[in-house]
C-alpha cells in the first residue's frame, strides 16, 4: 500500500490517544426549540395538572404525547382527551449511571406508563404511554418484576413551581 | 406492500474489506475508509480507477465531530469526480448501505459501486462517546428527564424478559458465544472466553443490563464492492448475488408499543423474503448475521426475522441450534459483541461476514452447513428501524 504502512489501523491505548491528540474542541451549540401546535397545548395541560391526547376517530388511538395527525390512518386527528394521570407500569428499569455514564448514589427507576384514558381501551400493541421516573419504588421491585403491571399516579410538583414540561410531572407513584 | 420487482441489472458482492475495530484508531475517518476500500478492492480484483459510483454511510456526525462527515471521509473511497450518496437509519445505517448499492446498480445507474461505512466514535471523547445519544431522544418530552441511551435498552430488554419469560443468564449465553466466535476474527476488538458468570458479575450500569450484554464503543470501516451481473462474470467465477432487499420505518413514539417484539424488523424481512422468494426462512436461510450491540437483541431480531418462533429464541441458544456449528449459525463474526461497534460499519461487517461465509472463505469462522443463503440485519433509531439483505451464492 505505498510508503504508509497501514496494516489494519493503528490501535492506541487510552494513554497514547491522550498524549497524541492534537486537537480538541467543544462545539457550543444552544438549541431553542418551540413545541408546535400539539406538544404547546400538551404542556400547557402539564401547567395545570392535566396529561393531554388527541384522538384518531380512525383508528381510535389515543396519542400521548400528542400529535396533530395520526401516522397510522394518514389523517388529522379528531380531538382532544385527558388521561386521568393514572396508568400501569409497561416496562421499568433501575438506572445505577447519570446521562454521561457517571455512577449515581442512588439507582433511578424510570418506567413506560401505559397511560389510562376514561372511555377507551388500549391493547399492548399500541398504546398512550410516556418514559418517566418512578419515586417510590426500589431497584428490587424492578429485579424481581414486582413493579410490572403496578398502578401508577403522577405526583405533580406544587402549582407556582410548574413551568410547562415534562418535569412538572415530579414522578410517578406506586397507588 | 407491492412493488415492482423488475429491475435492469442483478446485482453481486465481489469483495469485501474491514480495518481493525478497535476503541480508538490513530487514522482519520479519510484513512479508514481507505484501507477498508483498498482492501475490498484489492479483493475483487479491481481499482478505485473502476469503481463509478461511491454509497457510503455513517452515525451521526457528532461523533467524529465534522459535521459533513460524508463529504469529509469519502475522498477516502476515492470519490472525486462520482457520485456519492450517503444513508443513514441510525443503527440499521450499515446494512442499509448495500440496500442503497443495491437499488443504484440494480437500476443500471451504477454498474461498479464501492460501498463503505465508517465509524470514528473515539472523537467524541468527552464525557463519553455514549453522551452523543442524549441527542437522539425526543427533545421535548424525554431529553428533560435526563435520558442516559442504556435507559431505552433495558426498557426494551425487560419488557422482553417480562413477556417471554428469559432470564439474564439465557441472555447472557448470546455475548458468550459471540464474544467466543470473535477468537477467529481478524479486526475483532472485543473477544473473549467468558462464561455466564462473568456477564453477570460484570459492572451493572442500568439493570437489567450489565456491562458484557453491550457491545463496546469502537473505531473502524467497512467496505464492498457491488456489480452488476455483467461486470460480476468478468471479475470472478464466485459471485455472490443480492437475493433480497427490506428496509421500513416506524415512528420515534418508541413509548407508545410493544416493545417484545420487533416489528419493524418483521416488516423488513418480509419486504426482503418476498424479493427473495422465500416464504420459509427458517429453511431456506443458512446462516444469519442479525444485529447484536446488545446481547437480547440478537434474539428480539432472530424472532422479528421469523427464524426463532416468537420468545423461542432464548431456547435455541441455549440448545447450540445458534453456533457456529449449529443448524442456524448466528453471528458466526462475533457480531457486535465480540468484533466492536464502530455503528455503520458494524452493520456491513455482517453483510462483509455473509459475503465471506457464502464464499467459503471465513477461514477459522467457517461455518459447516456450506450455507447457500444467507442474511444480515439491522435496526435503528428509537425503535423504529429495520433493515435487511439477503446473499444468495
Amino acid at each position: 500500500m505505498g510508503m504508509f504502512r497501514l496494516r489494519g489501523g493503528t490501535s492506541l491505548s487510552d494513554r497514547e490517544f491522550r498524549e497524541i491528540v492534537k486537537e480538541s474542541s467543544e462545539p457550543r451549540a444552544r438549541y431553542s426549540m418551540t413545541a408546535g401546535q400539539a406538544y404547546s397545548r400538551f404542556f400547557e395541560g402539564l401547567k395545570n395538572g392535566v396529561i393531554l391526547g388527541t384522538v384518531c376517530d380512525s383508528c381510535g388511538m389515543v396519542f400521548i404525547p400528542p400529535k396533530i395527525y395520526c401516522p397510522y390512518c394518514f389523517r388529522s386527528v379528531s380531538r382532544w382527551v385527558e388521561s386521568s394521570g393514572e396508568g400501569k407500569v409497561f416496562t421499568a428499569v433501575a438506572s445505577y449511571i447519570s446521562a454521561d455514564v457517571k455512577p449515581l448514589d442512588k439507582p433511578e427507576i424510570v418506567a413506560v406508563i401505559k397511560l389510562d384514558v376514561p372511555g377507551y381501551r388500549f391493547d399492548n400493541y399500541r398504546f398512550p404511554g410516556i418514559m418517566h421516573r418512578i419515586c417510590n419504588a426500589s431497584d428490587e421491585d424492578v429485579k424481581t418484576q414486582r413493579i410490572f403491571d403496578a398502578r401508577v399516579r403522577a405526583r405533580w410538583l406544587p402549582k407556582e413551581k410548574r413551568t410547562g414540561s415534562i418535569n412538572d410531572i415530579e414522578c410517578f407513584e406506586v397507588v | 406492500m407491492r412493488f415492482n420487482l423488475r429491475v435492469k441489472n442483478r446485482v453481486a458482492v465481489i469483495g469485501a474489506g474491514l480495518t481493525l475495530f478497535r476503541r480508538r484508531l490513530l487514522e482519520t475517518p479519510q484513512e479508514m475508509v481507505w484501507i477498508a476500500a483498498s482492501r475490498a478492492l484489492e479483493q475483487a480484483g479491481l481499482d478505485f480507477r473502476d469503481i463509478d459510483c461511491v454509497i457510503s454511510g455513517s452515525a451521526p456526525d457528532a461523533f467524529d465531530g465534522v459535521h459533513l462527515k460524508g463529504e469529509y471521509y469519502s475522498e477516502g473511497a476515492g470519490v472525486v469526480g462520482k457520485p456519492h450518496i450517503r444513508v443513514y437509519v441510525g443503527g440499521g445505517t450499515g446494512v442499509f448501505v448495500p440496500v442503497a448499492a443495491w437499488w443504484y446498480v440494480a437500476s443500471g445507474l451504477c454498474r461498479r459501486a464501492l460501498v463503505v461505512a465508517e465509524e470514528k466514535m473515539s472523537s467524541a471523547a468527552e464525557p463519553h462517546p455514549q453522551a452523543v445519544f442524549r441527542h437522539i431522544w425526543d427533545p421535548l418530552v424525554e431529553k428533560p428527564l435526563n435520558p442516559n441511551l442504556i435507559w431505552i435498552f433495558a426498557l426494551e430488554m425487560h419488557r422482553y424478559m417480562h413477556k417471554c419469560r428469559v432470564s439474564k443468564e439465557d441472555i447472557a449465553l448470546v455475548s458468550i458465544k459471540n464474544k467466543r466466535n470473535a477468537l477467529d476474527h481478524p479486526s475483532a476488538q472485543a473477544a473473549a472466553d467468558i462464561t455466564v458468570d462473568d456477564v453477570l458479575n460484570s459492572p451493572m450500569l442500568v439493570y437489567p443490563v450489565n456491562r458484557l450484554d453491550i457491545s463496546p464503543v469502537s473505531d473502524g470501516a467497512a467496505a464492498l464492492v457491488m456489480v452488476s451481473e455483467e461486470w460480476a462474470r468478468r471479475y470472478t467465477d464466485n459471485p455472490i448475488w443480492v437475493a433480497g432487499i427490506g428496509f421500513t420505518l416506524d415512528t420515534t413514539s418508541w413509548t407508545n408499543r410493544e416493545l417484545s417484539f420487533p416489528v419493524y424488523v418483521r416488516n423488513a424481512a418480509e419486504m426482503a423474503y418476498r424479493m427473495a422468494g422465500i416464504d420459509n426462512p427458517v429453511k431456506s436461510i443458512d446462516v444469519v448475521e442479525p444485529y447484536d450491540p446488545f446481547d437480547y437483541k440478537e434474539l428480539h431480531h432472530l424472532e422479528g426475522l421469523g427464524l426463532a418462533p416468537r420468545c423461542g429464541a432464548a431456547k435455541l441458544t441455549r440448545e447450540g441450534v445458534t453456533a457456529r456449528d449449529g443448524d442456524l449459525p448466528t453471528c458466526p463474526s462475533g457480531g457486535l459483541l465480540g468484533v466492536g461497534n464502530p455503528i455503520a460499519a458494524a452493520g456491513l461487517m455482517k453483510v462483509a461476514e455473509i459475503f465471506w461465509q457464502l464464499r467459503g472463505e471465513a477461514g477459522a469462522r467457517q461455518v459447516k452447513n456450506d450455507p447457500v443463503t444467507g442474511l444480515a440485519q439491522a435496526w435503528g433509531d428509537l425503535m423504529q428501524a429495520g433493515t435487511v439483505i439477503i446473499l444468495r451464492r
